[in-house]
């Protein structure tokens, strides 16, 4: 075969600028017919970008692309579809209300004249399905499936429009770790068959498993084109961050306090009424971080939302330094001693319009200094944000700049001055780490630290197993509502997690 | 493209959109063959060419001032009050009854009494939309405009069913209320020429001022602001929205029911019956929309609405154009409003660099009625 | 009055006052189902009255019994027309729904009445000498009880609208069309990544909106009130959307809750002709679709009914 025929695509010196800020900047690549390339690189690094220009939802400010050889325009996602590339997006597009077949479908009717013939296409996906080992009840609901299942109508979907260029944006991120070995024998699997596949992700250990080469992207240019058997672990890490890392973090000894926090037969109903925390009981000490592992959806959501007064509490206790807060108002429980780092900081932890300042006074507001007799006092409001953005080391420009307009870091170091300022016993930190830059990841985790040593309660909850293993004393893992196993960092492994995660619970570690 | 500061872009919007609007009403004239030049200079100069103009100008926006801040407490409170003219209604039927019902009262219990009345009666109203809103999650929507008709078909049941036929000249009419509960003033409507301009104006003025400490230096304006802009993370920092919902509602409801009463107590002094929702309400949206909820911009879009209601009426005599043109340009100028996503991209911002790119996160309008945000992405609105 | 005399008043004046909210209530459940909240369709439904009836007067010598249908087509083509400015203001220009949804309320009468003094010089038209009036099936009617009551001296709009119904129905559920538009409406970003033209399909929505509220405005005007006048459609645009919530966004649904509403109405009007109803006051029928609306809403809150409705209210789960 000819060299030029192999490269299935090219993409050469892509550009793309977003009013000044060069997202990509003349970054380079190429995938071979058949072969699995991994996209490498830190959050924010211009993955997701360039990949968005390669399916057509952008267009590049500059650079071109050839597929098999031939120059493209890619300016939609029709295009792309014709040119046979297909993207599974990491914030799956379905559409909850309509059936698994109806999803898969659209956009790509099989019809008679105007009329959906639905026959017709359950017979096509039935079979594409059990070609490439994708189960799925067509005619269930999509709101109705687990995660793991909509991730195969992604795939399905795509490869009903004929794709054979798959693009995975960070594909796993969801997936517990049996889901993530199942994906990646789906993934050979679709590349046995002839498909070519674009695995974006930042886990080293996918790459290793499943990538034939890997190309590693920082700060929009590309660094790099290497065999995946070529090139270790320390080295791609080095490449993504652009320094030398030291990913093992040093946890100071410290002596557990007395008891800050206790849940005892927590019972918690979801929107929908159903019950999602199903008799949980753990309690939590200074000076102690407690990790709670799962896949998203477990009742993680309840959980901190029944604790933190934000839920309906159905039965059972909270006790917070030996308090009962069962079912109290946010507020009081807040001021018994709870910090709350919320998992989603744009929507439950900030108010993106509001200027830093504001944002900063949003748990001391109505008390003096910030107020009195329900009059706000601005200026102590002003002086209060300059404190914690020293103390903290928030960048910005100044305390009446929107938080709109703070990077993902600061926006999450301007949550987490505002929640420690509390200066609580209790901190809950939700997916403090989500979407951030190593640097960042890095000042979240000593900050945790640090509060540990200073001997207050932490309940970490992350999707993360790492983090989780790296920072907790304990570990509790939730399955459906319920802790399906309590174990130690140092005498676990993440394979050990994974199976507790999907409820198979290990002898001599229930937890009472 | 012209490059400006952002405040001097949030005054050129509006400001563009008033020009848009009138050249609108222009070519519509001259499309029928009427001339525009005309029509305006005729509307200006009857709305401020002489004493009465004016009192009537002033006497015409003091009711749209107290509608337009209710409409603004509720939308800083993120909610869409579509039924300030129920609210309106509401307030100048009870406020008149109750004078009637009571002429002989000494002026200074009645007149209070009255406006208290009015102003719980608008509460209550738009508290009804607030409360379910509150604990049921019901669209305020959907329920303030069905609560317009409701209020509508039960005002013209009370008056004509209920109301003692002594009160009332006639099943649609009531009669004239006592001087001791009316807001007229005597040496102000000699001052502007027999105007029906009348102590409402002050109220106003106020209402304005009360408005503007509320929302800008009290820690309730500071919560409703929060919930508006993000009732989630208002919640999550311990703020009630249940009682931000029915508040800012009940306060939005207050000053909407106090329009209806100025209406009544000031310029008509009576009651009669509305076959159609009260305009009062529907010309108060579009102040506050004009005026961007801003203290200022609600005063000068109200004096600007009541220079083009009471003018129409001049250049309707003097010019023989029809009134409605008034009313289309003021619809045409909220359309402008409305598309002032447009308009601002005439506008380059000179604003400062941000050192990294925000991923761009479709928020959802105010609240875009019944289906809900019509861009959401992602899970759980994550990004 | 014998019980069959009875219910086919009933019936037939059920059938008057529903078909405009039908059509119109159609119109509004394709816009809503594109993704696109229309509360002007109020607005639409005047222009569709005026202009109904600016033809009708014109053209009724002319076109002779034909005329109120072509018409009725006249004042669904200005509807859509109008529509379009709501179409330009949300789908191009990022505006907020309810307030271009608002501005086409408030800019429609104006407009009408201002052009009905451009053209008669006079506040409100004449009479229209050729409306829908009263029409009997043939065949239908002449089946025993139940052909006098719903076929005799019927409202034949009525029936028209209640055949469109089912054609729409089956349009939104059954065909490839159908399914993209509910797409839109559902998921836009996801439609779109499907190669879905967005944009288009809102714009099918709102204007098909803008058709159906116009056809529903003028066979209100060339049924019902017969002229224009300012206050020719008033509240009528705001039922066809109590209507749409009513029926769940589904145009059978939608059928039904404005054949209900449509009921509610007649009863305030012919009440006083029927023994039981008359000593009911007229002001609990006239407050019925609106009340019952508000009700439905609070009950249904929670269930995914609207399109997309997920996540629009706020409040602490129990």
């Amino acid at each position: 075969m000819e060299k030029e025929t192999k490269n299935i695509i090219e993409m050469r010196h892509i550009v793309k600028d977003f009013n000044g800020f060069k997202a990509n900047n003349n970054i380079n690549l190429t995938l071979q017919k058949g072969e699995i390339l991994a996209l490498l690189g830190e959050n924010g690094a211009g993955k997701s970008t360039l990949m968005r220009i390669l399916s057509g939802l952008l267009e590049p400010t500059a650079g071109e692309i050839y597929v098999r050889g031939k120059k493209v325009d890619i300016k939609d996602p029709t295009v792309a579809k014709n040119l046979g590339i297909g993207m599974v997006h990491q914030h799956f597009m379905l559409m909850e209300s309509f059936t698994v077949l109806e999803n898969i479908i659209l956009g790509h009717e099989s019809t008679k004249g105007p009329i959906l013939d639905l026959k017709k296409a359950a017979k096509q996906v039935s079979a594409l399905a059990k070609r490439y080992g994708l189960t799925l009840d067509l005619n269930a609901r999509v709101a109705d499936i687990t995660v793991a299942q909509q991730q195969k109508v992604e795939i399905l979907k795509v490869l009903y429009r004929g794709a054979d260029i798959l693009i995975f944006d960070e594909p796993t991120a969801v997936l517990t770790p049996q889901e993530v070995t199942e994906f990646i024998k789906i993934l050979k699997g679709l590349a046995k068959e002839g498909k070519s596949i674009i695995l974006i992700t930042h886990k080293l250990e996918e790459i290793k498993e499943a990538a034939d080469r890997v190309i590693v992207i920082r700060a929009g240019k590309s660094v790099g084109t290497f065999d995946v058997a070529a090139v270790s672990d320390d080295r791609l890490a080095e490449l993504m961050v652009g320094r030398h890392v030291n990913m093992t973090l040093t946890k100071p000894q410290v002596k557990a306090g007395k008891e800050i926090l206790n849940v005892k037969d927590l019972h918690v109903k979801d929107n929908r009424g159903i019950m999602a925390v199903k008799g949980l009981s753990f309690a939590i000490h200074a000076g102690e971080i407690l990790g709670l592992a799962g896949i998203d959806g477990n009742g993680q959501d309840e959980l901190v939302e029944a604790i933190t007064g934000l839920r309906h509490v159905t039965s059972g206790s909270v006790i917070i330094n030996n308090k009962d807060m069962t079912n109290q108002k946010v507020r009081k429980i807040t001021e018994a001693g709870v910090a709350h780092i919320p998992a989603d900081r744009q929507k439950y932890g900030l108010i993106l319009q509001f200027p830093l300042a504001d944002n900063l006074a949003l748990q001391t507001y109505y008390r003096p200094p910030l107020s009195k007799h329900a009059i706000i006092n601005h200026k102590a409001i002003h002086e209060h944000a300059e404190k914690l953005i020293k103390q903290f080391d928030i960048r910005t420009t100044s305390a009446t700049l929107l938080a709109s307009d703070l990077s993902g870091g600061n926006q999450q170091k301007a949550i987490i001055a505002r929640e420690l300022d509390l200066k609580s016993d209790l901190i809950i930190a939700f997916q403090p780490t989500r979407g951030l830059d190593v640097g960042a990841i890095e000042y979240i985790h000593k900050q945790l630290l640090a509060q540990r040593s200073a001997g207050k309660a932490i309940l970490l909850i992350s999707y993360e197993l790492d983090e989780i293993m790296q920072l907790s004393d304990r570990i509790v893992v939730l399955h459906d509502g319920q802790a399906s196993g309590e174990v130690k960092p140092e005498e676990t492994s993440n394979k050990e997690l994974g199976l507790l995660m999907t409820g198979a619970k290990t002898e001599g570690t229930n937890h009472d | 493209m012209i490059k400006v500061s952002p405040k001097i872009k949030r005054i050129l919007v509006p400001i563009i959109s008033i020009i848009a609007g009138f050249l609108v009403g222009a070519i519509i004239m001259l499309i029928w063959n009427y001339n525009p030049i005309q029509a305006y200079s005729s509307m200006f100069a009857s709305a401020l060419g002489n004493m009465n103009g004016i009192g009537e100008t002033i006497r015409e926006a003091s009711p749209l001032i107290f509608t337009a801040i209710g409409f603004a407490i509720a939308s800083k409170a993120g909610f869409f009050n579509i039924g300030l003219p129920g609210q309106a209604q509401a307030g100048w039927l009870t406020s008149i009854w109750i004078v009637l019902a009571y002429p002989n009262m000494p002026k200074i219990i009645l007149l209070p009494l009255a406006i208290i009345v009015g102003t719980i009666a608008g509460a209550l109203v738009a508290g009804v939309a607030g409360y379910l809103r509150a604990q049921f999650g019901t669209n305020e929507v959907i329920t303030t405009i069905m609560l317009n008709y409701i209020v509508l078909y039960t005002c013209q049941y009370l008056m004509q069913q209920v109301m003692s036929p002594n009160l009332r000249i006639d099943t649609d009419t009531t009669k004239n209320i006592s001087s001791n509960g009316s807001l007229k003033i005597n040496w102000l409507t000699n001052m502007f020429g027999g105007s029906r301009i009348n102590a409402g104006i002050f109220l106003a003025l106020v209402a304005i001022i009360i408005y503007w400490f509320l929302m800008k230096k009290t820690t309730m304006g500071f919560e409703i602001k929060s919930v508006g802009a993000n009732p989630f993370a208002s919640r999550y920092a311990g703020m009630s929205s249940k009682k931000n919902i029915i508040l800012s509602m009940l306060l939005s409801g207050s000053f909407a029911g106090l329009g209806g009463v100025v209406q009544g107590l000031g310029t008509y002094q009576n009651y009669f019956t509305q076959t159609t929702s009260l305009d009062i309400g529907w010309d108060g949206l579009s102040v506050a929309l004009l005026g961007g909820s801003t203290t200022i911009g609600i005063l000068l879009a109200a004096i600007l609405f009541s220079i083009l209601k009471i003018g129409g009426l001049g250049m309707q005599t003097i010019a023989g154009i029809p009134y409605e043109i008034v009313s289309i340009v003021i619809a045409a100028i909220i359309f402008f409003v409305a598309i002032s996503y447009v308009i601002g991209l005439l506008f380059k911002t000179k604003d400062k660099k941000n050192n990294y790119q925000q991923p761009q996160r479709k928020e959802r309008g105010p609240n875009n009625g019944i289906d809900g945000s019509n861009i959401e992405v992602g899970k759980k609105g994550q990004i | 009055m014998n019980i069959v005399t009875t219910l086919a008043l009933i019936v037939s004046s059920t059938f008057v006052y529903s078909a405009p909210l039908i059509l119109t209530a159609l119109g509004g459940v394709y816009s809503e189902n594109s993704g696109i909240v229309n509360i002007g369709l109020e607005g639409i439904m005047t222009m569709g009255a005026f202009s109904s009836i600016v033809f009708n007067l014109t053209f009724a010598s002319t076109f002779g019994k034909a005329t109120p249908w072509i018409g009725a087509l006249v004042g669904g083509i200005c509807g859509l027309t109008f529509s379009l400015l709501h179409a330009v203001a949300t789908i191009n220009f990022h505006a907020n729904h309810v307030i271009s949804g608002t501005v086409l309320n408030l800019m429609a009468p104006p407009l009408g009445v201002f052009l009905i003094k451009a053209i008669y010089d006079k506040g409100q038209t004449e009479n229209i000498t050729q409306n829908f009036g009263y029409f009997t099936i043939p065949g239908l009617a002449n089946i025993p009880i139940i052909g006098p009551i719903f076929f005799k001296n019927t409202s034949a709009p009525a029936w028209c609208a209640i055949l469109i119904s089912i054609l729409l129905w089956w349009v939104l559920y059954k065909t490839r069309f159908g399914l993209r538009l509910r797409s839109c409406g559902e998921n836009p970003q996801a439609a779109d990544t499907m190669g879905i033209h967005v944009y288009a399909m809102r714009y099918a929505g709102i204007l098909i909106s803008g058709f159906m509220g116009g056809l529903g405005g003028a066979v209100f005007a060339e049924a019902i009130s017969g002229n224009f006048s300012v206050s020719t459609i008033v509240g009528q645009g705001f039922m066809a959307l109590a209507a749409v919530i009513f029926g769940k966004w589904n145009p059978l649904g939608a059928m039904w809750a404005s054949l209900f509403f449509g009921f509610a109405q007649s009863l305030s009007i012919i009440g006083n002709q029927l023994p039981l109803i008359s000593k009911i006051p007229s002001v609990y029928m006239q407050i019925a679709p609106y009340v019952i609306t508000v009700v439905v809403l609070v009950l249904f809150f929670g269930k995914s009914v609207a399109p997309a409705a997920d996540g629009v209210n706020y409040i602490k789960s129990k």
